[in-house]
C-alpha cells in the first residue's frame, strides 16, 4: 500500500548522527586534532585557503577536519563561513619582490643572482612508498637536520623577479602597473560579467578549482590553442601584507602571508599592433600551491587570447567556457543536485515519451 | 548552528540590502534577469540558495512561511530549507498554501490560487531560457536587449516538425508582460497559466547564476505557441488515488514488484486538504 513520502526531517538527524559516527571512525584510535592537520597536511590546508579565498590555516584545518578530509567540501565549508564576513578595508598590494624565499626557480635562465634554490618540494623525490612511515618514525628527521647555510635567500632584502631582472632588451612585455589601475572588483560581492577584465579573470580562477584548471592548463599544452610556455620563475615564500587605514596615511603591516607565485613566459608571434615578443602569464596561490599557480597562469595567458589579437579555437581561450565552470562550488552543487527528486519533471518526461511511442505505433493517427 | 550565531535569517543586512535593490529592480522590469552579488549559502548551489537568498532578504519576524519541493513539504529538501529558517529567523512554517505569506518552491506551484499580499519564491537552477540553445551570455544579453527571439521560435517550431507538438514539458518559456523570455524554473508547465495574472507577488533566485528577476501580481505571462499550434497543459487518464482529485498535478507512484502504478497529487497539501475534507463531510 501507497504510504506518502514523509519523515524527512527523522532522516535528516538520523543522517548528521551517521555522518558524525564516519567521521570519528574507530573511537579506539587518537581524534586527529587541528594542529596536526595544520602542521602535517600542509598542503591540503594550504588549497583549501587558496580556493575557500581565506588566509586562515587554522580554519582550514577545522574544515578539513569536518569535511573528513573531502577538500571540496572544505573548501565549501570555508566559504561559506567567509561569506558573511564584514569588510574591515583593502590592502595594499603585495610586493613580492619583498618575499622572504623559501623556494625560487626558473627554467628559463639557467643561473640568477640568488641562485635557484629548491626548497621543499616532491620534485626530485622518487614517488616509493615509503614503509617506514607506516611505523611513525621520528629517526627520519634527524638524521636529515638541515645546515643553516642552505637558505641563503632568507638574508636578501630584496629579491626581484627574474623575467624583470633579466629583460635589459625588453623582449618580454612589461606590466609595469600605472597610478591611474582602478580598483579591482570584488567577485564574492559583484557578479562576473562578461566580458571580464584580467584582473578579473585572474580572481576567479584563483578561487578556481585546481583540477579544472589543470585540465584547462593541459590542454593548451597539447595543441588546443598552444602558448608556448617556459617558467620564468615558480617562487615561494613568506611576504608582507600592508593596509594603510585612512586616519594614519601610512602603510602598516599586518602580518605575513606564504604564498606561491609564477610567471610564465609564453612565446607570441606579434600582430599587426604588437612586435614580435614574450608574454606573460601569471599565478598565485596561498601557501605552497605550485600545481595551481602553474596552471593558472597558463589558463591566464590563453584567456588573453583576445586582448592579443590570437584566433580563438580552443575551450581554454574562451573566457565564458572557462570562468563560468571553474569554481568548485558552483560545479559541486549542481551536478550532485541531480540528487534531489525530479519527479514532477520525470513525469512530465514520461507523459511526453509516451505520447511520442504512441504516435509511433499509430502513424496513421492524425498529428496532434 | 544556533539562532544567536547568525545573524536573523542568516544573512548579513548589507548583503540583505543589496538583494532588496535587486528584489525592486526585478520587479520594475518584469521578467529581466538582475544580476546580483549572489553570497555563498550553508547549503549546495544548485539546491535552493537563490530562492534561499531571496527568502531571506524579504522574510520577517511575522511571517508565515511554506516550503516546498516537488509540490510536497516533507521532501528532504524541503524539510532541510525550512528547518534553515526556523533555527536561523524563528518564524512560523506551515504547510498550509492559505496560511502562509510566504512561500519557496522547488518545481511546483501549489494548487490552491494565490491571493493578493503573498510572494511565491522560486528556485531557478538556469535563468536563462536560451542558455541551451546559445550559451554565451553575452549573446543572450543582446538577444533580450533587442527583443530577438526567434532563436526560440525556431526552436519550438523545429519540435513540431520532428515530433509534431512542442516537446517541452517543464521549465516551458514564457512572455513576461509582452516584453521578455523568461523561464519559469522547472515547473510542469501544467502550472504555466497559474503565472498568469496572479494575484501574488513571484520573485526567482538563481544562487549560482547568479540572476533575481520577478514577476509582480497581476501581470502578464503568456506561454510561448504557435496560432495553429496553441499551448495546452498535460493531463491524466486517472485520478488521484488518495483524494480524488482530476484537476491536479498527479505524479505515478510504482505501488509493487510487478510495476503496478498509482496516481497521486503531486502538492501534498492539497491533497491533504481533500482528504480531511471528505472525512468531514
Amino acid at each position: 500500500m501507497y504510504v506518502a513520502v514523509k519523515g524527512g526531517e527523522t532522516a535528516i538527524l538520523n543522517s548528521y548522527k551517521l555522518l558524525a559516527e564516519q567521521r570519528r571512525g574507530d573511537t579506539a584510535h587518537a581524534e586527529l586534532t587541528i594542529d596536526q592537520i595544520r602542521q602535517q597536511l600542509k598542503l591540503s590546508v594550504d588549497r583549501v585557503m587558496t580556493e575557500g579565498s581565506v588566509y586562515d590555516p587554522e580554519l582550514a584545518a577545522l574544515a578539513i577536519k569536518q569535511a573528513s578530509g573531502d577538500l571540496v567540501e572544505a573548501i565549501f565549508l570555508l566559504r561559506a563561513y567567509r561569506a558573511t564576513l564584514p569588510r574591515l578595508g583593502n590592502t595594499r598590494a603585495l610586493d613580492t619582490t619583498r618575499m622572504q624565499l623559501d623556494r625560487r626557480i626558473s627554467a628559463t635562465f639557467k643561473d640568477l643572482p640568488g641562485g635557484q634554490v629548491l626548497g621543499p618540494t616532491y620534485d626530485y623525490t622518487q614517488r616509493l612508498l615509503d614503509f617506514s612511515l607506516l611505523a611513525n618514525a621520528q629517526e627520519g628527521l634527524e638524521q636529515t637536520a638541515i645546515p643553516a647555510a642552505l637558505v641563503p635567500l632568507a638574508a636578501l632584502p630584496s629579491v626581484p623577479r627574474v623575467v624583470d631582472l633579466l629583460n635589459q632588451e625588453g623582449l618580454i612585455e612589461r606590466t609595469e602597473r600605472s597610478d591611474h589601475d582602478p580598483a579591482p572588483r570584488d567577485l564574492t560581492r559583484e557578479p562576473l560579467r562578461f566580458p571580464a577584465d584580467r584582473a578579473t579573470r585572474l580572481q576567479n580562477i584563483a578561487r578556481g578549482d585546481e583540477g579544472f584548471l589543470l585540465a584547462m592548463a593541459y590542454s593548451t599544452q597539447r595543441g588546443y590553442s598552444h602558448t608556448h610556455p617556459f617558467v620564468g620563475e615558480v617562487r615561494l615564500g613568506q611576504v608582507a601584507v600592508e593596509m594603510e587605514p585612512e586616519e594614519l596615511g601610512f602603510a602598516i603591516s599586518i602580518g605575513e602571508i606564504e604564498i606561491t607565485e609564477c610567471e610564465m613566459v609564453n612565446q607570441f608571434a606579434g600582430s599587426k599592433t604588437e612586435p614580435p615578443q614574450f608574454t606573460r602569464g601569471y599565478g598565485l596561490a596561498f601557501g605552497q600551491s605550485e600545481r595551481k599557480a602553474m596552471a593558472m597562469s597558463l589558463v591566464d595567458r590563453a584567456l588573453r587570447a583576445e586582448e592579443l589579437g590570437e584566433p580563438m579555437e580552443s575551450p581554454a581561450q574562451m573566457q565564458e567556457f572557462v570562468l563560468s565552470h571553474s569554481d568548485s562550488l558552483e560545479a559541486s552543487g549542481f551536478v550532485q543536485h541531480l540528487k534531489l527528486p525530479h519527479y514532477v519533471d520525470f513525469q512530465s518526461e514520461l507523459e511526453l515519451v509516451r505520447k511520442m511511442r504512441a504516435r509511433l505505433a499509430n502513424p496513421d493517427e492524425a498529428p496532434l | 548552528m544556533n539562532a544567536p550565531e547568525v545573524n536573523f535569517a542568516y544573512l548579513d543586512e548589507r548583503t540583505k540590502r543589496m538583494i532588496r535593490r535587486a528584489i525592486l529592480k526585478a520587479v520594475a522590469i518584469p521578467g529581466y534577469q538582475v544580476p546580483f552579488g549572489s553570497r555563498e549559502m550553508p547549503l549546495p548551489y544548485g539546491w535552493g540558495t537563490g530562492g534561499i537568498q531571496v527568502t531571506a532578504s524579504v522574510i520577517g519576524p511575522q511571517e508565515t512561511l511554506k516550503v516546498i519541493d516537488q509540490g510536497s513539504d516533507d521532501t528532504v529538501n524541503a524539510v532541510n530549507i525550512r528547518r534553515f529558517f526556523e533555527r536561523t529567523a524563528g518564524v512560523n512554517t506551515t504547510t498550509r498554501t492559505h496560511e502562509a505569506s510566504l512561500i519557496q518552491t522547488r518545481h511546483r506551484i501549489p494548487e490552491k490560487p494565490l491571493v493578493e499580499g503573498q510572494i511565491i519564491v522560486y528556485q531557478v537552477p538556469v535563468p536563462e531560457p536560451m542558455q541551451r540553445l546559445e550559451p554565451r551570455e553575452t549573446e543572450t544579453r543582446t538577444l533580450h536587449g533587442l527583443a530577438e527571439y526567434g532563436l526560440m521560435h525556431v526552436k519550438l517550431y523545429e519540435d513540431i516538425a520532428r515530433y509534431g507538438h512542442i516537446a517541452t514539458t517543464y521549465d516551458y518559456p514564457v512572455l513576461v508582460n509582452h516584453r521578455y523570455i523568461m523561464s519559469p524554473s522547472p515547473i510542469p508547465k501544467f502550472d504555466n497559466p497559474k503565472m498568469h495574472m496572479n494575484p501574488a507577488l513571484q520573485l526567482f533566485g538563481a544562487g549560482r547564476e547568479k540572476r533575481i528577476y520577478a514577476v509582480p501580481p497581476y501581470t502578464a505571462v503568456e506561454s510561448l505557441a504557435f496560432e495553429d499550434h496553441p499551448f495546452e497543459i498535460q493531463q491524466w487518464q486517472a485520478a488521484c488515488a488518495q483524494c480524488g482529485a482530476t484537476d491536479s498535478f498527479l505524479d505515478e507512484v510504482i505501488i509493487d514488484d510487478a510495476g503496478a502504478r498509482m496516481h497521486v497529487c503531486s502538492d501534498s497539501d492539497y491533497c491533504q486538504t481533500r482528504q480531511d475534507e471528505k472525512e468531514q463531510a
